[in-house]
């Protein structure tokens, strides 16, 4: 089982079936959100036997649920055990993907925004476009990089200077994107997207490095798996050299393992940001409604 | 007791077990006395209600139009008009937006109101182009303006397809999802929404078994007045073939024509603006989009190129409609039938059969996995999931089209038939079928186009090794890329191509009426 993003390069996976003798069958389920609550509501008897998307926003959910099974994967020392969610080894991470400011440099001008604090300035008035958390994965994203960055006491005074600025809230990320964003369509120059979106645009846009909140995705061998041995075997595939090798082209995200080389557009247009924020699972998963409803009362109130 | 079996299996069950799920959690209370929900109440049968009426009134003029009238190009109009109701709704908030770049209460209400005009101009059209034309003549020629002529005669005698088709706009427009989402600026939620982000994102499921038990109660409330509204109105109608009905407009009619000519074009204004952000590039004019539509999207966004999906698209809707006119043509029979007999059983399963149009698609999705699980071969990842799906829908729209007609048919015709020594079936074929031919046709092609566009429990349930071209579309619009965007509207474009060809092609399966009765 999968999120709907979920994509693999047909001759990766026809090697990996006729090496091992596994036949695997994807089943994708929405979002990351989607994804967790379907495995969770199927635990006792799971569709699948291995599941991929978890992200870390969910990960506590999923763990607390019992929904995987300990699994310690060889592959697991090769990188990935840098981004792991708890000791448990019942989710290995597979991929990082980085939600951070996108910029539009030919409708700025040459007066970029550098950081968190560069869009509450009157200089950046009315440019902002960003998606609403309660509706949209960036758009949650966003708000937990601003609440690692200014604290659980800070982050309201910061929203509302942004709200004081002009910044434009819209549900979902193909909006902000394709209709709102300058690159697209729109006339904001400043829009929430990911880390990785610049190496789809051909330089033409770029993302903020400082502005990043680091979202990971995990897989684990689900505990009601029918066939854990071959589970346990796909998960090596996901976390091993040939399958990290095409998830930055295939998935606009970055691997998880060390070494693995980025496409060329990826090191010049979408480099991975080397200090992102981030919040523990455990806090978010605590949280994540009291913050959305915070929010939604200060800014749309 | 097959469309009552089928509605049991494939969405009591599942509603039922999912809803009952969040029950046994508790907190269901703090949930009804919360202020907001009731405001969320408030403004989801607000704006349900408002786009209700701006469909009937806009679909009214092209109802007459395609009963009534003998002009050229109807059959373009009868396409065109269908054109809308399968675009998906992520597309059709964006060409909105491009209007009213902020979103608010009227968009939503137009938007809702642009994708369900063709259920009114359809519903009423298909009843008004077999009602006799000679009471309304009458009525003229004993002094009654067309005003007053309209008002006394013909309006009685549509008032049943009319209530029919605001029951149908009136649920679609209660559980409209992406419209509200796209359009509400953030701002505006429904009951529909909210359901959908507390049972994925928040895995509230008892706040969400609160909401859909509302949600399940506004419906029925209003199926319920509905259904009032509609028993003291069916009567016998003089049933007559349109051939014979159909007139050039005159006089005041053509204001009539015109007000039709004006809805078109505004329904064709946010499709003209797809196609040409499907042509149009930051560097000019391109086809690229087009040409896209034959690979798997820019490196491989999808599983299976464009055409494949759009193959897909028409097998699945097939087989959706064939299930969905199995059981909705049974049902309509059968609801006639009881009918005849004066019981009160009929109006219940009347009811009944149009609950699914107004749960939460995401209510039913979840529902299947706690539920298919327990039929042969583990039914939650069958591909025959989606066509059962997507005929649950359909379904509720055959029924409400067909059965007005075979209401309508005259009992003495029927008797006198009997009487001349005809067994039921024969009753049925010989009577019932020729007059409600061209509506059970219609019907199926209705059904057909709206298993094309249906998208909420589609996405839910499609593999994706072999999506439908709605998924494919919403799948290119959340990747970067101006490739995928474009191949987006491109495939909107194909997808609404695909739906005049299908229309035009049922147009063409007349089936043979029956003279003068």
């Amino acid at each position: 089982m999968t999120h709907d993003s979920f994509v693999v390069k047909p001759e990766v996976l026809e090697e990996f079936q006729k090496s091992s003798g596994i036949t695997v069958k994807q089943i994708a389920s929405g979002d990351a959100g989607e994804l967790t609550n379907k495995l969770v509501l199927t635990k006792a008897n799971p569709i699948g036997d291995v599941a991929f998307g978890v992200d870390s926003t969910f990960a506590s959910r999923a763990l607390s649920e019992g929904v995987f099974a300990e699994y310690a994967s060889p592959e697991a020392s090769k990188g990935a055990a840098r981004y792991k969610a708890d000791d448990t080894n019942r989710l290995q991470a597979v991929d990082v993907g980085d939600v951070c400011l996108n910029i539009d440099p030919a409708k700025l001008g040459g007066v970029e925004p550098k950081s968190y604090d560069d869009l509450a300035d009157p200089k950046f008035k009315d440019k902002l476009v960003v998606e609403n958390p309660a509706t949209s994965s960036p758009g949650l994203a966003f708000l937990l990089g601003t609440i690692a960055k200014y604290g659980e006491n800070g982050w309201q005074e910061y929203w509302t200077k942004l709200k004081a600025n002009g910044v434009k809230v819209v549900s979902g990320w193909e909006e902000a994107y394709n209709q709102e964003f300058s690159a697209t369509k729109g006339d904001r120059p400043i829009v929430v997207s990911y880390a990785s979106s610049p190496s789809a645009e051909g330089g033409k846009t770029k993302a903020v490095l400082d502005t990043c909140y680091r979202q990971v995705e995990y897989a684990g061998v689900l505990s009601g798996a029918k066939n854990s041995e071959d589970a346990k075997k796909v998960l090596d595939f996901l976390l091993g050299e040939k399958f990290q090798a095409q998830v930055a082209e295939q998935m606009y995200v970055y691997p998880s393992r060390e070494g693995v080389a980025l496409p060329e557009s990826w090191a010049k247009d979408a480099p991975l940001p080397p200090n992102p924020q981030t919040l523990p699972a455990d806090k978010v998963k605590d949280n994540r409604e009291a913050w959305v409803e915070q929010w939604r009362k200060l800014v749309q109130g | 007791m097959l469309p009552l079996a089928f509605l049991g299996l494939f969405f009591a069950w599942p509603v039922l077990a999912i809803v009952s799920l969040g029950l046994r959690e508790g907190g269901v209370a703090s949930v009804l006395v919360d202020g907001d929900t009731w405001e969320l109440v408030g403004f989801t049968l607000g704006q349900a209600l408002a786009s209700t009426v701006v469909a009937v009134v806009a679909g009214m003029p092209l109802a007459f139009v395609l009963a009534r009238c003998r002009i050229r190009g109807l059959g373009v109009i009868r396409a065109a008009v269908m054109v809308p109701f399968v675009l998906p709704t992520v597309v059709v908030g964006l060409a909105f937006r491009t209007f009213w770049p902020d979103g608010g209460v009227l968009p939503i209400v137009l938007a809702n109101a642009f994708f369900n005009v063709a259920v009114v101009a359809r519903t009423v059209g298909g009843l008004w182009a077999h009602t006799d034309r000679r009471a309304e003549d009458a009525a003229r020629a004993l002094g009654a303006s067309r005003p007053r002529a309209f008002l006394s005669v013909v309006l009685p005698a549509l008032a049943p397809a009319i209530g029919s088709a605001a029951a149908v706009v009136f649920l679609f427009c209660a559980t409209s999802f992406g419209v509200v989402l796209v359009l509400g600026g953030s701002r505006y939620r429904t009951l529909e929404t909210e359901i959908y982000l507390r049972t994925v994102e928040l895995f509230d499921l008892s706040g969400a078994a609160a909401l859909s038990l509302l949600q399940f109660l506004a419906v029925l409330a209003v199926l319920v007045l509905g259904a009032l509204a509609r028993r003291r109105r069916e009567t016998a109608l003089a049933l007559r073939d349109r051939e014979e009905l159909a007139r050039r407009p005159s006089g005041g009619e053509w204001y009539v024509v015109f007000a039709a000519f004006a809805v078109v074009a505004a329904l064709l204004t946010p499709v003209v603006g797809l196609v040409t952000r499907s042509l149009s590039t930051r560097d000019g004019w391109s086809l690229a989009g087009y040409v896209a539509l034959n690979t798997r999207g820019d490196r491989g966004t999808l599983a299976v190129t464009g055409i494949d999906a759009a193959v897909n698209s028409l097998r699945t809707a097939f087989d959706a409609t064939l299930v969905a006119l199995v059981v909705g043509v049974f049902s309509a029979v059968v609801l006639v039938g009881l009918r005849r007999s004066g019981s009160r059983v009929s109006e219940v399963l009347d009811t009944a059969l149009m609950l699914p149009l107004g749960v939460s698609a995401v209510t039913v999705g979840f529902g299947y996995l706690i539920t298919m699980d327990a039929l042969p071969g583990d039914f939650r990842t069958s591909p025959m999931l989606v066509p059962l799906a997507q005929a649950l829908v359909v379904t509720p729209l055959i029924v409400r089209m067909v059965l007005p007609v075979l209401r309508a048919v005259d009992e003495r015709l029927r008797q006198a038939a009997a009487t001349l020594g005809a067994s039921p079936l024969r009753v049925w074929r010989e009577v019932d079928l020729p007059l409600a031919g061209r509506s059970l046709v219609a019907a199926a092609g209705f059904g057909y186009v709206v298993a094309l566009g249906e998208f909420g429990a589609t996405s839910f349930l499609a593999r994706p090794d072999a999506p439908t071209l709605p998924v494919v579309i919403a799948r290119l619009m959340s990747r970067p890329g101006e490739l995928n965007s474009q191949m987006a509207y491109a495939a909107c474009a194909l997808l609404m191509v695909v739906t005049v060809g299908c229309v035009l092609l049922i147009e063409r399966l007349r089936v043979p009426s029956s003279g003068e009765f």
